[in-house]
């Protein structure tokens, strides 16, 4: 549905993006995770049809970003992270009036607005003027106009951003019922919203592709495995001998944190946590705690773009 | 056709819902209204032709003032406010976008220039005016405002806000309205060049005396279609920066 060709973008001689290829299927959710700076913004950006590329395509379904950005841009709808709204207008206006600009009759607006309204929330405040709306509704008037046209691609630039609680929850949902409707892509720095609404995940460091893959793929890929934090009372020799001579523990890490405690975080191939508490007990080893360790996508993340810097930085210095 | 019409639509309706548009006009009309009551309307008695001859000549100057003041907000303001990203990543074209903004300037001009119609009329209550002699006088302002209004477009397509945008606008108006002045020192062929290309001395003069020439006709609509291409290309290349 979307394929992305060796996309590079220099901004001056700042090289925001390299090389960045992947292709993405109809209707998948695709989360595009990195830190500030990484070039998801850039990418988004380029797939609006906002930018064009120094170099490499982008094509949408049979339409080349390069040969047809009109045709493109009529296929794909863009929340930026900052919604753009005329706050003098009324929500069903705005939205309408976009309609028509993304193409689309005023007997077609009329038919498609209260299917946009219920499926981003709207349809209390569709005859409120934006100015007054919070900030989550501003979000949602953001996507009704970036999906009024039912466009084939939707691109969300950080979504969540600045919303509390209650309405992140909200956007989770909204997000997820786009994906039944179209191919989307969401950009995030932020690995909670990643791994909870997205079935794929790309992840951009230094504005080049380092993993591409859901989660269960990069965790097989790079990650250590499921891992777990315990308090045991024992002596950190004891402690590390029982769980490295256990078959399915892969890495070990023991700290002392009190007299005779020590904690233990153990990365597992497989849920083996029963038998890995029964050989302690056995052993004599006092367990005090069992906790599921920070997450693997967390980790995962963390080195790729720890590695990806230093690799950055050692070309740099060739 | 379209395009430009959704464009155009909220744009003016941009003006009229705000107090913007509003402040504008009215300035413009009271401005309009003291010069013709303190320099057309004077004890001397006059020609009808003589007064509206004035009337043009200082609604020249605030026509282009009023495009001006019209056209800062046009793409410096969405700048700021973020929303020019709507229109970028819209089907519409660079041209449409250019072309729908300059339809609601020009809307909110004729709006105006209408509004200063009770001027003419009261000439007319009190002596002979000429139709002819009002229609190309309102021309010649149309056009102008059209010239002013894309030259104001294209300071606002490059400048970062809409001071800016005004002070940019301003220079390229005033420049043109000095070329004249310019050409006196300069030397054939930039002296014929330079004193063609004064917006007020070479080709409103006919207007404002109830003269339609084809070539003032001609050149207001170069400068307006040079300003307007010139605007499609900063949006085009905003692109490629």
């Amino acid at each position: 549905m979307l394929e992305v060709q060796g996309l590079t973008r220099y901004y001056g001689r700042f090289r925001a993006l390299h090389d960045v290829s992947f292709r993405v299927d109809a209707h998948q959710v695709v989360g595009l995770l990195g830190l500030n700076g990484a070039g998801k913004s850039t990418t988004l950006k380029i797939l609006a049809g906002l930018l064009m590329p120094s170099s490499g395509s982008v094509r949408v379904g049979d339409v080349d970003a390069t040969f047809a950005p009109n045709r493109l841009r009529r296929r794909i709808g863009f929340l930026p992270e900052h919604p753009p709204l005329y706050d003098e207008m009324r929500v069903d206006e705005f939205v309408g009036w976009c309609g028509q600009m993304k193409g689309m009759s005023r007997t077609e607006v009329a038919r498609r607005l209260p299917e946009v309204f219920e499926l981003c929330g709207l349809g209390d405040v569709r005859q409120q003027v934006i100015g007054t709306l919070s900030h989550g509704f501003r979000k949602r008037v953001g996507i009704a106009q970036a999906i009024v046209h039912a466009p084939d691609l939707v691109l969300l630039d950080e979504p969540v951003s600045g919303l509390d609680p209650h309405q992140i929850v909200g956007m989770r949902a909204t997000v997820r019922a786009l994906g039944e409707h179209a191919t989307v892509i969401v950009s995030s720095h932020i690995l909670s919203e990643v791994e909870q609404t997205c079935d794929r995940i790309l992840v951009l460091d230094g504005g080049r592709l380092v993993a591409d893959g859901t989660e269960d793929e990069l965790s097989r890929r790079f990650g250590t495995g499921n891992r777990l934090e315990l308090d045991l009372r024992g002596t950190e020799g004891d402690v590390r001998a029982i769980l490295e001579g256990h078959p399915a523990v892969r890495d070990v890490e023991v700290a002392r944190v009190g007299d005779g405690i020590v904690r233990a975080s153990v990365a597992l191939d497989g849920d083996v946590r029963e038998e890995l508490v029964r050989a302690l007990v056995e052993a004599n080893i006092g367990v005090r705690r069992v906790e599921e360790g920070e997450g693997e996508l967390e980790r995962i993340f963390l080195r790729l773009t720890t590695e990806a810097s230093d690799e950055a930085s050692e070309e740099a210095r060739a | 056709m379209r395009g430009i019409f959704v464009a155009a639509r909220r744009d003016l309706s941009a003006y009229l819902n705000s107090m913007w548009g509003y402040v504008i006009v009215a300035a413009v009309l009271l401005l309009d209204g003291i010069l013709f009551n303190a320099f057309a309307l004077t004890d001397t008695p006059r020609y009808s032709a003589d007064v509206l001859r004035d009337f043009f000549y200082f609604s020249f100057g605030t026509t282009a003032i009023a495009s001006i003041l019209l056209t800062m907000r046009s793409f410096a303001e969405e700048r700021q406010t973020g929303t020019m990203v709507l229109l970028d990543a819209s089907p519409l074209t660079d041209a449409q976008i250019v072309a729908g903004k300059f339809v609601a300037v020009m809307a909110m001009l004729a709006l105006l220039t209408l509004g200063t119609a009770y001027m003419p009329a009261l000439v007319g209550v009190n002596g002979k005016v000429g139709f002819g002699h009002v229609f190309a006088g309102y021309l010649g302002l149309l056009l102008v405002g059209a010239a002013c209004s894309a030259a104001g477009m294209f300071a606002s397509s490059i400048a970062r806000n809409q001071v800016f945008a005004a002070v940019l606008g301003g220079a390229i108006v005033v420049f043109l309205l000095t070329t004249w002045m310019l050409a006196r020192v300069s030397e054939p062929p930039i002296k014929e060049i330079l004193a063609f290309m004064s917006l007020f001395d070479k080709h409103f003069r006919g207007f404002m005396n109830g003269r339609i020439e084809v070539q003032s006709v001609v050149y207001y609509l170069s400068v307006t279609y040079v300003f307007l291409m010139l605007s499609t290309r900063v949006l085009a290349l905003r692109r490629w920066r």
